[in-house]
């Protein structure tokens, strides 16, 4: 695409936004979403602005040099602020697509007559819009990836509550997989729980975790081990009897740890070690 | 006919996060109580499955796990092949020693996995990659 042509776009720049707008109104019912007309006159007249400025015969052919940052930044920020202000994909892609037909409406007014130069102009322009729209996709996706991985770091904080049973005594029930990013959250959680509460006995209740590998039982060892290091004790309670067979079958050795198949046996144990004893009140007989 | 629509079930699931660990177990389990796989087996399978994905994620970069429901004569069971395009894995029969590992976990991934399913095949080339196959019978 010659440098002429690229002359031609930056001189007819009002042009394109004028189709551009009209192209936005035919196509979507934008109405609802921008406040005014006026904004999304200004947001659509920087945008044309930006993408005129930059575009040149190098960066047209390739759409990673050094030089697009300015753009590629601000399609990034454009498609956050348009999903965050409710659009659907779909209204951000038109939008950006509707802008190509406007560019090459204007390219096929002004550019001349050669059929072969104005192909490959429309080609080449054609091309650098999709890779504008691919770059708001993928920044979308992005978005939505950043807010799934918040929401689980989220879950992970909610799902491993720490529980004063009694007085001296911490339980800990773990529903869903311990990974190594919950076991951290788990372990942080239980240790600053006995250090608060002044507990010496901790139950960790595994009757909700799918499945026990060799990295769930190191990850147990582990914290088993740490709430030793503190002067507590801890007691892994919810082995179900399927959960067992396979850690024997695995090789993996539990026998230096107190583990219970209840939380109910577990709790009894930790009555029995603090000297408590839970009894039936007998009424008095003389009554 | 029960057996005739579990054995359409042949699917691939990629390995790349450790979120796609939780997807693959989850996937197992369904189709190992689709077919009526007992408790115990169900959990030695999904737990074999969570050993060998996660070798294939930490040490081989990922890779693909082919499912497959197989029925051969009476018996009818569940085929996991693990692919990775990793680095390999240099001396098998060590690596299939209880406690052995060249990362800082337990060492018993690979063995452990072994006893859990009641096939267990291992294949691994220096520098193409490593392919895991269990079968675990319904029954087995």
């Amino acid at each position: 695409m010659g440098t002429e042509l690229f002359e031609i776009l930056r001189k007819n720049k009002e042009k394109v936004l004028q189709l551009w707008l009209q192209a936005q109104q035919t196509e979507t019912e934008f109405s609802n979403n921008f406040n005014t007309a006026d904004e999304l006159r200004a947001q659509s007249a920087e945008f044309v602005d930006l993408l005129l400025s930059t575009i040149d015969e190098s960066n047209i052919q390739d759409f990673s040099p050094p030089g697009l940052e300015s753009l590629t930044d601000y399609i990034s920020s454009l498609t956050i602020s348009r999903a965050r202000q409710g659009f659907s994909p779909r209204e951000t892609a038109t939008y950006i697509f509707t802008l190509k037909d406007a560019l090459l409406q204007v390219l096929s007014e002004q550019a001349g007559t050669d059929p072969m130069q104005l192909y490959k102009a429309s080609m080449q322009l054609s091309k650098f819009v999709d890779n504008i729209g691919i770059l708001s996709f993928e920044t979308f996706i992005t978005g939505r990836e950043d807010v799934i991985s918040q929401q689980s770091d989220e879950m992970a904080e909610l799902s491993t509550p720490v529980i004063r049973v009694w007085n001296g005594i911490l339980a800990m029930p773990i529903i869903g997989t311990l990974d190594s990013a919950r076991t951290q959250v788990v372990m942080e959680n239980l240790l600053q729980g006995i250090v608060d509460t002044g507990s010496s006995i901790a139950i960790l209740d595994i009757s909700g975790v799918p499945a026990v590998d060799s990295l769930v039982a190191q990850h147990l060892i582990k914290t088993v081990n740490a709430t030793r290091l503190m002067g507590a004790e801890c007691i892994i309670s919810g082995i179900r009897p399927e959960i067992a067979q396979t850690v024997v079958h695995l090789g993996i050795d539990l026998s230096q740890m107190i583990t219970k198949a209840t939380l109910e046996s577990a709790l009894k144990f930790a009555f029995n070690s603090l000297q408590l004893e839970v009894r039936r009140i007998q009424k008095d007989k003389a009554n | 006919m029960i057996t005739l629509l579990m054995a359409m079930i042949r699917e691939s699931l990629a390995i790349q996060h450790e979120r796609d660990l939780v997807y693959c177990r989850n996937r197992v389990k369904e189709v190992a109580v689709k077919m009526g796989m007992g408790i115990v087996n169900q959990t030695k399978l999904i737990t074999a499955t969570s050993e060998i994905a996660r070798n294939m994620l930490i040490y081989g970069g990922g890779g693909i796990v082919r499912l497959e429901v197989i029925i051969r004569g009476k018996q009818e069971g569940i085929q996991l092949v693990f692919e990775d395009k990793g680095p390999g894995i240099a001396d098998i029969q060590k690596a299939m020693q209880d406690g052995f590992t060249t990362g800082r976990t337990l060492g018993m991934g690979l063995p452990g996995a072994k006893r859990l399913v009641n096939e267990f095949a291992i294949q691994s080339t220096l520098g193409q990659g490593t392919t895991v196959k269990i079968l675990k019978w319904k029954n087995g």
